[in-house]
């Protein structure tokens, strides 16, 4: 585990770690959940926008490490398999400013296809069509071509699946279309729920996520995760750190987003998330702004779904991995 | 009531869900809620106090932010419709033995486990298909099917009530009474001018315990007793419901505190019904309520000094009948849903002339 200003450890968690003796020993014997934050300052051309090319690179540098492997070609072939139904759950709640970048969207689609997977195979889902749109996804569905479609379109599942606290019909995208899913949320803030990153993206699979921020979400967003289709299917996260935003989330708010231009990729959605809250935390503290547990909406929910009853990944920081290249 | 049913019952043209959800008519500016900084918005609706971001919306998912206004999304944007008897409301207080025009919105701001209208209360309203009926159109039908009064249920009213306001105006203005069933969330500028529209409100008290609404509804216990507290101010008629579920509200702590508290707060003649559980929806692990917990329940608050404490969802049993607690004989005689006799002349007991206080044959006793 490396330390630094860009990683899930703070300078504080690696003394009381060490104070606990847990450090050492404990942390070199577990096999740890990996983390692999892909940065690159010259992502942007001179209008701002990023370079798809240079997102490309980054995507491939990312997965390349993530899956330790000299070809990204190889790497996707570990995601999907031809024959499988890939959806690529994006994060368009927000419009254009704050949703999963289209050109990632396209680079990743790209990879697929040179990793077997067809363009009838490929499926672009959110909640809604006018979200898909309002991010500049076109809404399409052809059948020879990459599909884009909302929950409102698709519908959802007949049956109510059950955990915990949490009982929702499931989007049939998820449930009846797709073999496979990547998990593509964006590295923000939320307003309620603390942060919104690989869990929290989950929720645009569910009939009814208003009824889940009570609490700041708490069990909610842990025992979503836990319904077996999402369990099952979801085969990694790539969180779109492209231009990340650390206050007012999940609406766009740009005076409080900044140009990351990173991706972060992981199979454990709770390290995953738990690394890239640390971000935004850090990102807060330099600009002045309170942790989000001063303001009543640390994202418990984190912890919960690392717990004995979720074991959905790990939130120990001496059990992540983060690899940054 | 299937789809085609309601349709033809309506006569009206049902509207697929796809298609209503982009209908400007079932949308309007709300009318409880404050706005924010940076086009968010906090509703007033109800105690849950949601702050929305724009583009978002609240717990009950019918309300929605637009660029910092707030919008109602199920005005007149009815997903249930049926005609009911009033007893199955329940209201026994409330002209017996009249049926009445039943309509329902998506949506609820709480999310009991054991619901019985999940599928409408706890989805969004494009979720669902729905038919626009505007007030006077409400008012009208109510009165084709000799209806005298609406009545706002299945999923909660509290939600939908711009359209409950509107539609409990034009009822008025044509000689259809209102009537709310509800859990009584709601915060009190509301509540107070929906108490000036309405003739009568039923609110299902869920527990007498916080431990349950935390858990169970997701919502809290305070806000619905000062709910009831409130409608007993404006001297609206109201009735309470308890539905008893087998281990979670059933002790007899808990039906002494309820009935100490309605004897205390409310009166002894407020009707309280104790109503039977069914499993369902997330509480499907549970056995429906046995008859002996709901007769205790009676017993424990008939011996509080409550007059008129009723079991409900048991049909046949003589605790579905009025007794008049002056002489103990019936005076209004019910099987199930429906009223087989009723002995009262001008609200008043025919054999002792005792009150009974309701609204019979429209006027407030």
């Amino acid at each position: 585990m490396r330390v630094g200003p860009h990683h899930g450890i703070t300078r504080r968690g690696l003394l009381q770690a060490s104070l606990a003796g847990t450090f050492a020993a404990g942390a070199a014997a577990a096999e740890k959940s990996k983390v692999v934050i892909a940065r690159d300052p010259a992502l942007r051309g001179a209008g701002g926008s990023a370079d798809s090319s240079r997102v490309l690179k980054m995507l491939d540098r990312a997965m390349q490490s993530f899956y330790d492997t000299d070809s990204p070609i190889d790497a996707w072939k570990k995601v999907a398999r031809p024959g499988e139904v890939v959806g690529l759950k994006v994060n368009c709640l927000s419009g254009k400013g704050a949703a999963t970048n289209t050109v990632l969207v396209e680079a990743i689609c790209e990879r697929l296809q040179q990793a077997g997977i067809p363009q009838k195979d490929i499926v672009i889902w959110d909640r809604l069509n006018s979200d898909l749109e309002s991010a500049g996804y076109r809404v399409v569905s052809r059948p020879d071509r990459i599909r884009y479609i909302g929950n409102d379109t698709a519908g959802y599942d007949n049956e109510l699946t059950v955990n915990g606290s949490a009982g929702s019909l499931l989007s049939n995208t998820l449930v009846h279309t797709c073999d496979a899913v990547i998990n593509l949320p964006v590295l923000k803030d939320h307003g309620i729920v603390g942060v919104t990153l690989a869990l929290k993206n989950l929720f645009g699979a569910i009939h009814n996520p208003n009824k889940y921020h009570t609490n700041a979400g708490d069990p909610y967003v842990a025992d979503v995760n836990m319904f077996p289709a999402i369990r099952q299917k979801v085969r990694l996260t790539i969180c779109d750190a492209l231009t990340a935003q650390y206050e007012g989330g999940p609406s766009y708010m740009p005076q409080w987003s900044w140009s990351y231009n990173g991706l972060i990729v992981a199979r454990d959605p709770v390290a995953l998330d738990y690394t890239g809250w640390q971000i935004l935390e850090r990102k807060r503290a330099e600009k002045g702004m309170k942790p989000l547990r001063e303001l009543h909406r640390e994202p418990l929910y984190i912890a919960t779904a690392a717990d004995a009853r979720h074991r959905l990944g790990t939130n120990d920081p001496n059990l992540i991995g983060v690899v940054e290249v | 009531m299937d789809r085609r049913a309601f349709v033809q019952l309506l006569a009206l043209p049902a509207v697929a869900a796809r298609a209503a959800d982009a209908d400007a008519r079932f949308t309007v500016e709300a009318r409880f809620y404050e706005k924010l900084p940076y086009k968010k918005i906090k509703c007033k609706l109800c105690p849950r106090e949601c702050v929305i971001d724009d583009r978002e919306r609240g717990y009950c998912g019918v309300r929605e932010n637009r660029g910092g206004t707030y919008y109602s999304l199920v005005y007149a944007r009815v997903c249930a419709a049926h005609v009911d008897p009033i007893e199955k409301k329940p209201l026994f207080h409330f002209l017996p033995g009249s049926m009445a025009f039943s309509v329902a919105t998506a949506g609820c701001n709480v999310n009991c486990k054991m619901c019985q209208n999940w599928d409408i209360s706890q989805v969004r309203p494009e979720q669902v298909n729905s038919t626009y009926i505007p007030p006077k159109d409400l008012a009208a039908l109510s009165r084709q099917n000799q209806c005298p009064s609406i009545a706002y249920t299945y999923s909660e009213p509290v939600v939908f009530s711009e359209y409950v306001l509107d539609s409990a105006a034009a009822g008025r203005a044509v000689g259809v009474k209102s009537v709310v069933i509800s859990g009584g969330y709601i915060q009190e500028e509301p509540l107070k001018q929906l108490c000036a529209r309405v003739d009568a409100i039923k609110i299902d008290l869920k527990a007498f315990s916080d431990k349950f609404y935390k858990e169970v509804v997701n919502g809290e216990l305070k806000p619905v007793l000062n709910t009831l507290a409130t409608i007993r101010k404006q001297g609206t008629w109201h009735e309470v419901v308890y539905l008893v579920i087998p281990t979670l509200n059933d002790s007899d702590e808990e039906f002494r505190g309820l009935a100490r508290w309605i004897k205390s707060e409310l009166g002894p003649d407020v009707p309280l019904h104790f109503s039977r559980f069914h499993p369902e929806y997330l509480l499907k692990n549970l056995p429906p309520t046995p008859l002996p917990t709901l007769e205790r329940a009676k017993a424990i608050c008939d011996a509080e000094g409550l007059h008129y404490v009723y079991i409900g969802n048991v049909p046949g049993h003589p605790a579905e009948s009025t007794w008049c607690p002056q002489c103990r004989r019936v005076v209004v005689e019910r099987a199930g849903f429906t009223v087989r006799a009723v002995h009262l002349d001008g609200g008043k007991c025919r054999f002792c002339q005792q009150v009974i206080p309701g609204i019979w044959d429209g006027a407030r006793i």
